[in-house]
């Protein structure tokens, strides 16, 4: 037990591959080992659960007695039949990748030149720019909402799409522009200073050096400010009002949510659909997403 | 254009010494010391007879950094700083859904002070934000660490862990209802099956049972994003310190205590500022998962602004519930900057 125990101290702060020789093997299994899969286990159990939910066919849904739930040898396509050809998910899918398309594209123009200009430029007052917005992306939507409907309304784009592309941005560009900065930094000044000595202008030198030096930032931006668009919920749920203008976070809590005791297979597909293109996108870029979530903080 | 000038001849400095192009780096040095004296002169009849009007306003580092920043300071004025004016302005006046409000002082602020349902949301929000960020950052911390280590498929591990932070918050809220089901949860039914409990768990039915149901849901989906910032500092921690600790006779304790965790602390004042004020000011999961149920147990302040404004259409009195957040979200604030200067402080200060 004394041993175990000392074990475990040693192992939570020991980050040296250079001492890890001085563990066992067993205090490695019960420090390390066995709590990562316990925690592994509860972080991805709700997808598990989500998709054998989402290919289970009804009846073992709601008697789980007769055959064990954790598994299914029957599996069905129906809910994610009926997600597809007959309800209005196709369309909200479309709508969600459009909304997230655009604004994460207007959000990165903004913020490339927002960035540029703050570590680059240097024009008067750039420090205190850069402060404030990061405040910016301090400012939580829950706050927002209430003045942003009344906004929103009066200007008549209630219940359109373009609403979420013109709000959505707020969201994006401060984290944008502060992940973009701190990439920017990283290219040398000589560069620039070599292109402005031989008359390359300021948008030359963006567009033609600093740009394609700057593509992991780029990709890790538009990855992050897209899988936000995707996730956002309050704008969407306040904005949008018709079933047909819906995104799919709104819709499957809308228009998904009835009484009947069979909804669980559809909302489950509807939820796993949902899912599937941003984890898929995310397989792709791990490294890229990771940068992205520590640069923003670290900057 | 000093700040260039001075740049010029450092580049020149630089450039001398250069045994190739000589004649080329000088005669380029030449030329922008023309450049930049033609600036100096300070004469704008004489400069703009050399440099057309626009030459000269691309020139100039305010006026381009002006047309540079419009599109982010556009979006971010008209869609951020005017709404939260407004919002605040809102709240002191009676509007609704569809009708413009009249100014009405404190009433709506009055009103709230004596409305039950309103402190209970706080309370909640309070006991949410509490409880929730610290589990986040103990679990989170803890994972940290032990992603730390010499991990077999480290990487997928770490790909693994990050899931819940990218699937949509209101899929995986949808996930946790049909897991938090008052019929068909796998939870109670496994819990039955084990023998632990007789009669199924009513999660989300019973206020204090959803209260920390909620709680977890937000936790689950919190952690992973904790764990993976927090990885990202650790990993900059040289391991050399350790190793010199370990050699001076620090315990386990000691090496965490007065290595790990000073190192630490700006990213870690960073992250839970963020995780602190997210958590706050949460919405979607409470509204996916119970909606406020049962009987007002579970509204935050957030979805309780959403009611009040655009369920029931008071607009001003859910914009004074929204206001009452800001002084929460300024201490946060508060916090967020001191660990960035703490953080400035420990690299020495540098500007950049």
């Amino acid at each position: 037990m004394t041993s175990i125990d000392a074990g475990r101290r040693a192992d939570t702060t020991d980050h040296s591959d250079g001492m890890a020789y001085l563990e066992t093997v067993p205090s490695r299994v019960v420090t390390t080992y066995i709590p990562l899969l316990l925690i592994l286990i509860v972080l991805l159990f709700p997808f598990y659960w989500m998709a054998l939910t989402a290919i289970k066919p009804n009846d073992q849904l709601i008697d789980m007695d007769k055959v064990s739930p954790f598994w299914t040898w029957n599996p069905t396509f129906q809910h994610i039949h009926k997600l597809l050809f007959e309800s209005d998910y196709p369309r909200w899918l479309w709508n969600t990748m459009f909304i997230a398309s655009c604004a994460t594209f207007i959000s990165l123009v903004a913020s490339v030149l927002a960035a540029y200009a703050i570590v680059r430029l240097r024009f008067r007052g750039a420090q205190t720019v850069g402060a404030l917005i990061f405040l910016a992306y301090l400012v939580p939507p829950s706050i927002l909402f209430i003045p942003l409907a009344t906004v929103i309304y009066k200007v008549g784009l209630f219940d359109s799409p373009l609403a979420l592309i013109l709000v959505y941005p707020t969201i994006l560009i401060p984290f944008s522009t502060w992940l973009l900065m701190g990439y920017f930094k990283t290219i040398p000044f000589e560069l620039e200073e070599c292109a402005l000595i031989d008359g390359a202008s300021r948008w030359q030198i963006l567009t033609k050096i600093v740009l394609p030096l700057a593509i992991p930032g780029l990709i890790s931006a538009f990855i992050f400010s897209f899988t936000l668009c995707w996730n956002e919920f309050i704008y969407a749920l306040t904005f949008l009002s018709s079933t047909q203008n819906k995104t799919v976070p709104v819709a499957i809590v809308n228009e998904f949510v009835d009484g009947d005791i069979y909804r669980w297979g559809s909302l489950m597909a509807g939820a796993l659909v949902g899912s599937l293109p941003l984890v898929i996108l995310y397989a792709f870029f791990v490294e890229h997403y990771v940068s992205a979530m520590t640069g923003a903080v670290k900057e | 254009m000093a700040a260039r000038l001075q740049r010029a001849a450092f580049r020149s400095q630089m450039r001398i010494p250069a045994r190739g192009p000589a004649h080329a780096a000088f005669f380029e040095h030449g030329s922008v010391m023309v450049n930049s004296a033609i600036d100096m002169t300070g004469n704008p009849g004489r400069r703009q007879s050399e440099r057309t009007l626009w030459a000269k306003l691309q020139g100039n580092r305010n006026w381009l950094g002006f047309w540079y920043m419009l599109p982010a300071i556009g979006i971010l004025v008209l869609f951020l700083a005017y709404p939260l004016f407004l919002g605040v302005w809102l709240s002191f006046t009676d509007t609704k859904i569809g009708r413009a409000g009249e100014f009405i002082g404190f009433e709506n602020y009055e009103w709230l002070w004596d409305d039950s349902v309103f402190w209970v949301s706080v309370f909640n929000t309070l006991l949410y934000t509490i409880v929730a960020s610290a589990a986040k950052f103990g679990i989170g911390l803890y994972l940290a660490l032990l992603l730390n280590k010499r991990l077999p498929f480290k990487a997928l591990i770490r790909a693994l862990v990050l899931i819940p932070f990218i699937v949509p918050t209101v899929l995986s809220a949808i996930a946790f209802w049909w897991i938090y089901d008052s019929q068909f949860s796998i939870l109670s039914w496994s819990l039955r099956k084990l023998g632990w409990i007789s009669a199924n768990i009513d999660f989300l039915g019973d206020p204090w049972n959803a209260r920390w149901s909620t709680i977890f849901a937000n936790v689950w989906r919190g952690v992973p994003f904790i764990a993976i910032t927090l990885l990202a500092g650790l990993q900059t921690v040289s391991p050399s310190l350790y190793e010199a600790a370990t050699l001076d006779g620090a315990t386990p304790w000691q090496r965490f205590r007065h290595i790990t965790y000073p190192l630490l602390t700006p990213i870690i004042a960073v992250v839970m500022t963020f995780s602190v004020l997210f958590t706050f000011t949460d919405f979607q999961l409470i509204w996916a998962l119970t909606r406020g149920g049962p009987v007002n147990a579970t509204h935050l302040m957030a979805t309780l602004s959403y009611q009040r404004a655009i369920i029931a259409g008071q607009l001003g009195e859910g914009a004074a519930i929204s206001t009452a957040m800001i002084p929460f979200l300024l201490a946060a604030i508060g916090i967020a900057w001191y660990g960035l200067q703490t953080r400035k402080w420990q690299q020495g200060g540098s500007n950049d």
